[in-house]
């Protein structure tokens, strides 16, 4: 048995096999294509396809641009000069980022494109690391470009390649939209021979986005929409599969698999990986049946369109009847239900079961923070703390329960500041050291400029931690950062968070409370995780 | 033929390490594998768990459907029982029989191992094996030893090997830490 078995060692193509998550999958299909440059801010699921780029050997050789960027949008911008000066580039975020980068993004449609231009989005349905399941291909078709949504790591893999020629060839970025389960997902993956990078070459047109030159633009935009339909409808990735079903189904990205595990080929079926939809093959699905059944992982995005498309009187089923949970990924099972077959008889749930939710490491700097700041807000019955994205998100739960909100990237500052404006005092805002850089800084900003009574936290771990580690931007940086906004240096105090600390922390965060303008407490102890590692490293 | 397998624990108790070996192995022995992780914000003292899905034949979804999984392994018994009703009813759970406990409201520890009776499982203390051994960190390595008989599409050779391949960057002292803490796994017989 421990024979290999050479047909799975080596591809149908060729190729050498690799088993790799789809995030890494991806990041060796971009430096395969010719990959100059990527440019991300760490999330959850995305964060991998950049650390694979970072620690790859062709990367390195070819000096391919891979150092982590302050925030989407800085990177999405970098990635569109590089565009720009003619060579590819590749855009990673996590859902939420696209709506960080959504300027450049939607405007980088209208400029259009040099080289060629990915701007991947890794979705999160269920929540699993995030705050909402936001769609990304609603993106796509917001700012009227291709999207790609690979059904597998095959793919994901293959369409690297083929999104960078056709993003050179339409002239416009390509969205990639991946979920969790395709991102944290391994499976073997048959590759290529690297490609040589575009030579340098800037564009010659003007990307003056001045209303005349972008209303010729947009123009352009809107006639490239027909080119975008054929490629979709020309498409390898969009497959139609015949079967004598009365339910047509359309499964969407990796909602394929789950059709392919319960029914395996019994199904009249378009499998839509590239957008804009193939209408003539929903068209020509729809016509063959009586019903369509419209699976996908996310929003309804497609069964809305698909509804559009047919108009009222043709039925269409999916997230928006009922037939599919309105809410959180699709699952094997749920996929299986819709589909009408009976799943197998399972255990009764157990009876002596408790829920194991996350929490800060024990030792982690965060830890002390929360217990000083409890310690001295028991006096202020009043108080709120507005927290941010980061490890320190868990202080909301048990044992600390300190956060009243957690909205979005920088959100603490200003929302302290909004809630100190209409008169809440204490307001207190708690923010992680790469947020703070991330969205932070406005905010403080904005803050000073209105002297509002805020007392701020940023808990400088020294690096980015919920995502594993990854340099911060503003590491070093802080205390110039905060006096270059404008607070006073007074009442920019520096602690080491630790429990022997506890009666210096908490004397500082009650006098910086009691200061009637903007104040910033920064306690700085390494990341307990990074700190291991980099000991281990030191031994070695 | 197939395997699904679902690995479990709490964050940070070393599943994936597990599931790397299992993945090595298969690759050598030509199966076709998926293996869905988990990472991020879970990974930090909560639940966590991997599907991985080994075969002869193509395999489709990354997800293991309910009733589906042929074995549980857990490094933890509370931990082993949350995904039930993924284990097929002739399925079998492998599992550490030592709780960790980290939050306030773990079940009752007799009736937690009373109702894991109930249910077609082995366990075994790993970590008082894993000492006993001289490796105090290779409770994993047990674990992965006593579920080897039954994994079945993979013989226990072919693991012993995956473990040297997997671990020999570390150096040869650290593969025969890990034989050993998997071989004591293996002779546990259960």
């Amino acid at each position: 048995m421990s024979q290999p078995n050479p047909s799975l060692m080596r591809g149908a193509r060729g190729g050498s096999k690799k088993l790799l998550l789809g995030d890494e999958a991806i990041a060796l299909g971009a430096i395969h294509a010719g990959l100059s440059g990527v440019y991300a801010y760490p999330g959850t699921p995305s964060t991998e396809i950049t650390e694979f780029i970072q620690a790859n050997a062709i990367a390195k050789e070819r000096g391919v641009h891979s150092r982590w960027c302050t925030n989407e949008k800085t990177a999405m911008e970098a990635a569109l000069g590089m565009s720009y000066a003619g060579k590819r580039a590749l855009v990673c975020m996590k859902h939420v980022g696209m709506n960080v980068c959504a300027d450049a993004f939607v405007n980088s449609a209208i400029t259009g494109v040099k080289g060629g231009l990915i701007v991947l989005a890794a979705d999160d349905p269920s929540m699993h690391s995030s705050q909402n399941e936001q769609d990304s291909r609603f993106y796509a078709k917001f700012a009227l470009v291709p999207c790609l949504e690979p059904s597998n790591q095959q793919e994901a893999y293959d369409m690297m390649a083929y999104g960078f020629d056709l993003s050179e060839r339409l002239g416009e970025p390509i969205v990639m939209r991946i979920v969790t389960r395709l991102a944290h997902s391994r499976a073997a993956v048959e590759v290529g021979e690297p490609k040589v990078e575009n030579s340098l070459a800037p564009a010659t047109d003007a990307w003056v986005l001045l209303p005349g030159i972008a209303r010729r633009k947009y123009t352009a935009l809107l006639e490239k929409q027909q080119a975008m339909l054929q490629a979709s409808e020309e498409s390898s990735f969009n497959k139609v599969e015949t079967f004598a079903s009365k339910t047509g189904i359309v499964a969407c990205g990796i909602a394929y698999n789950y059709v392919k595990e319960a029914i395996g080929n019994d199904a009249n079926l378009v499998k839509v990986s590239q957008y804009p939809l193939p209408e003539e093959k929903i068209k020509a699905l729809a016509a063959k049946c009586d019903e369509l059944l419209v699976i996908e992982d996310g929003q309804p995005v497609v069964e809305e369109l698909v509804k559009g498309l047919l108009g009222a009187g043709y039925p269409v089923k999916g997230r928006l009847t009922g037939d599919l949970p309105r809410t959180g990924e699709l699952t094997p099972d749920c996929v299986a239900k819709a589909l009408g077959k009976a799943t197998g008889a399972v255990f009764a749930p157990a009876k002596n079961m408790a829920a194991r939710p996350p929490q800060l490491c024990q030792g982690c700097g965060h830890r002390d923070v929360y217990a000083a700041l409890n310690q001295v807000l028991a006096d202020y019955p009043e108080h709120r703390v507005f927290g941010d994205i980061g490890c320190y998100t868990l202080g909301a739960l048990p044992p600390f329960q300190s956060l009243s909100s957690c909205v979005d990237m920088g959100a603490s500052i200003t929302m302290a500041k909004g809630a100190a404006d209409a008169g809440l005092f204490p307001a207190v805002a708690v923010i992680g050291d790469s947020t703070f850089t991330h969205s932070g800084m406005t905010g403080l900003l904005d803050a000073v400029n209105d002297k509002s009574n805020i007392t701020v936290i940023i808990s400088d771990n020294l690096t980015t931690g919920m995502t594993g580690g990854q340099d911060s931007a503003g590491t070093n940086k802080f205390e110039a950062i905060c006096l270059g906004l404008g607070v006073e240096p007074e009442h920019v105090r520096v602690v080491v968070p630790l429990p022997k600390n506890m009666p210096e922390i908490t004397q500082v965060i009650r006098e910086e409370i009691e200061y009637r303008g903007v104040s910033v407490i920064i306690p700085r102890r390494e990341c307990i995780q990074t700190f291991a590692r980099h000991a281990k490293a030191k031994k070695q | 033929m197939k395997k699904d397998i679902i690995l479990c624990g709490v964050g940070g108790q070393g599943i994936l390490s597990i599931a790397t070996i299992i993945g090595e192995a298969a690759t050598k022995a030509g199966l076709y594998l998926k293996q869905a992780e988990v990472h991020g914000m879970s990974q930090r003292g909560g639940d966590v768990q991997s599907n991985l899905r080994l075969s002869t034949d193509p395999i489709w979804s990354d997800l293991i459907a309910e009733a589906g999984a042929d074995l549980i392994i857990s490094m933890e018994p509370m931990e082993s029982m949350r995904y039930l009703s993924y284990l097929s009813k002739e399925g079998k759970i492998v599992t550490s029989s030592k709780p960790f406990i980290n939050i306030p409201n773990y079940p009752e520890e007799e009736a937690l191992q009373k109702e894991l009776a109930t249910l077609p499982s082995v366990k075994l203390d790993i970590e008082t094996v894993a000492k006993d051994c001289g490796n105090p960190r290779g409770a994993n390595m047990v674990l992965l030893g006593m579920a080897a008989p039954f994994i079945g599409i993979l013989s226990v050779e072919s693991l012993r090997e995956a473990i040297a391949t997997v671990f020999a960057r570390k150096g040869e002292q650290v593969v025969e830490a890990n034989l050993k803490a998997f071989d004591a796994g293996v002779n546990a017989n259960l």
